[in-house]
């Protein structure tokens, strides 16, 4: 038994009798190999993930320009100049404005469908439930711009959206050319292309609910109704929190619509923060961009930490 | 709902039908055909003339069905180029994504090390980063190593990604020490372990990772766009965005721009359908610990 694996590995039993090798050694040669397993990772997260995001924050208190990109360094610290022009200028306000309005109307509309369907699915049948659910899921995985293509076409005045409305006699607004209407457009858009993959951790969390838990309530003479509210929905707690930060978090770097859709128009009235801060870096004020991004990045840490808060107080 | 039980045959079915369940099949499917819709007016589109698109009243079923918008991709413009490029930077991403992530996942499941818990933090703190936050400093970075306008710009960025190690390290985890040592004791070194014992047990998560960094990458169209900078370079979501937006030279063909979103999402449909059951897995690995 023990010579089949020994001259299977070879020579390297014999280069390495590790009776020998004391702890302090072996603990040294495994965080070699460890850096070692970890290095090409380290090297290319380190350089293409760590440093850009440091220096956005670095950026951010100077008055780097598009005209300083071959010298980054030889820049004027400004302080907080970026964040108090950023935060006093009407433009990002309005972007400001446009997020939230967003997320607000979007991540509960989002997340209360997929809840509903993810509760149908549930009580189907295997295969029924998987065809159903690689169905609701595929807006998910497809390419926005082509996505964005169709949308377009179906919004036109007098486009499929509008004509299907019209059968049941409503008329339609021009979607996407009124300043009204072409948020709640994008918001639609976008709970569309959001619900699948909210409604899989919704179905995951379903799942684990113990089967027995319910058969007790049946028992005791609960019925489907009562099931659902005083079973169902707090066991669920815990994941529709997560499902509602990792939603808001998603809603609130709102860009692929607006960008392909009507590039933030029509007079900014779907310019989202994620695309005020893509135009300063077209109009070269890098600075002021990343000082934008950092607002974005506060605000939806703050949003994660209040329902963080919340996960921990309901469990 | 006796009747309803009389109509079905089989008698797995027959304890199943209710009203309820066919009230439940049939409002499942009036929303599937809602959330399908928009692709199911790709496709048609996608076989209308541009005055046909443009007509109205709309009509559903295209009265001559063509290949004009499909040829014009493949021969006014450069779609074999546009795909080809896709398809490189893809399967790029994918292997340095499964083989990189999977070596610091090992190392952070399996093995200890001064700084590993620094690594593990920034890893999971940059998880929720929003992208834009490194777009700027990005760019400058790659401007600055000469790489726009070049593929290596598209490709350096996209090598590793935070999820994937998060991923791999949590399925890592699952793996009991005593078959490590089992093999240590036998005389198998860390990277042997790794490639013959480690790797064939991470089937499932390597498939889901490899999904979504395909799809990601495939999908991917804002960094793309910026670095490409010329037309042998474009990728099929920015072809396609470039050449369709109100401004660009096809702004007005509503038939060939369909026929492009087709040709796009096609690969990407076949993928997820055959492979499913790994999407589930990762989402669900993602929400349930």
């Amino acid at each position: 038994m023990t010579s089949a694996p020994s001259r299977d590995v070879g020579g390297e039993t014999l280069r390495q009798p590790r009776k020998y090798v004391t702890l302090a050694a072996r603990r040294r040669r495994t965080a070699v190999v460890a850096w070692l397993f970890a290095a090409p990772f380290v090297i290319s997260f380190g350089t293409f993930g760590v440093i850009p995001l440091v220096s956005s924050f670095a950026m951010s208190f100077t008055d780097l320009r598009v005209t300083d990109i071959r010298t980054p360094f030889a820049v004027n610290f400004v302080g907080l100049q970026n964040f108090i022009d950023v935060l006093s200028d009407s433009s990002f306000l309005n972007a400001l404005r446009n997020t939230l309005m967003f997320v607000i109307f979007g991540v509960p509309v989002s997340l209360f469908i997929a809840l509903v369907l993810a509760v149908m699915l549930n009580s189907l049948g295997r295969r029924a439930a998987t065809f159903f659910r690689v169905g609701y899921y595929t807006p998910v995985v497809t390419t926005i711009v082509a996505v964005a293509v169709v949308w377009r076409v179906m919004y036109q005045d007098d486009g499929l959206i509008n004509s299907l409305l019209a059968s049941i006699g409503i008329n339609g607004p021009n979607w996407l050319a009124d300043t009204t209407t072409a948020l709640p457009a994008l918001t639609i858009m976008a709970v569309w292309r959001s619900i699948g993959s909210s409604m899989v951790i919704f179905l995951a969390g379903l799942q684990a609910i113990p089967m027995d838990v319910k058969e007790a309530s049946s028992v005791d003479g609960a019925g489907a109704v009562q099931q659902f509210f005083r079973i169902t929905i707090p066991m669920m707690m815990p994941t529709i929190l997560l499902n509602a930060i990792l939603t808001t978090t998603g809603f609130m770097q709102f860009f692929d619509e607006p960008f392909v859709m009507t590039n933030g128009g029509p007079l900014e009235s779907t310019t989202s923060i994620a695309l005020w801060v893509f135009r300063q870096f077209q109009w070269g004020n890098y600075a002021m961009g990343s000082a934008a991004a950092y607002v974005l990045f506060a605000v939806i840490a703050v949003f994660a930490l209040i329902q963080f808060r919340f996960l921990r107080q309901r469990t | 709902m006796s009747r309803t039980i009389t109509l079905t045959r089989t008698p797995r079915w027959r304890r199943k039908v209710t009203p309820a369940t066919v009230v439940l099949h049939v409002v499942l499917s009036i929303g599937l055909v809602a959330t399908l819709l928009p692709f199911i007016w790709m496709l048609l589109g996608a076989f209308k003339t541009n005055a046909e698109i443009m007509r109205r009243p709309i009509t559903w079923w295209p009265e001559a069905p063509t290949l004009d918008n499909f040829r014009a991709w493949f021969f006014e413009l450069d779609m074999s180029r546009y795909f080809a490029n896709s398809v490189f930077l893809a399967a790029v991403a994918v292997i340095t994504t499964l083989v990189f992530c999977s070596m610091v996942g090992w190392a952070l499941a399996k093995l200890d090390f001064p700084g590993k818990k620094a690594l593990i933090t920034v890893v999971l703190s940059t998880m929720f980063v929003p992208g834009i936050v490194t777009l700027i400093p990005g760019f400058v970075l790659v401007a600055n190593m000469g790489l726009v306008g070049t593929y290596w710009g598209m490709i350096l960025p996209g090598m590793v990604g935070a999820f994937g190690v998060f991923l791999m390290r949590q399925f890592m985890l699952e793996i009991p020490d005593s078959l490590l040592d089992a093999a240590r004791i036998d005389g198998a070194g860390e990277f042997r372990i790794f490639a013959q014992i480690v790797l064939p047990l991470c089937k499932a998560p390597l498939a889901t990772l490899g999904l979504f960094t395909f799809l990601g990458s495939w999908n991917g169209f804002l960094w793309p766009l910026i670095i490409a900078q010329r037309d042998s370079l474009y990728t099929l979501p920015v072809a396609l965005a470039l050449y369709t937006s109100a401004t660009g030279d096809r702004g007005a063909e509503f038939g060939l721009q369909m026929a492009g979103s087709v040709l796009i999402i096609i690969p990407v449909l076949v993928l997820f359908i055959a492979m499913q059951k790994h999407f589930v897995q990762g989402i669900a690995m993602t929400g349930v610990k």
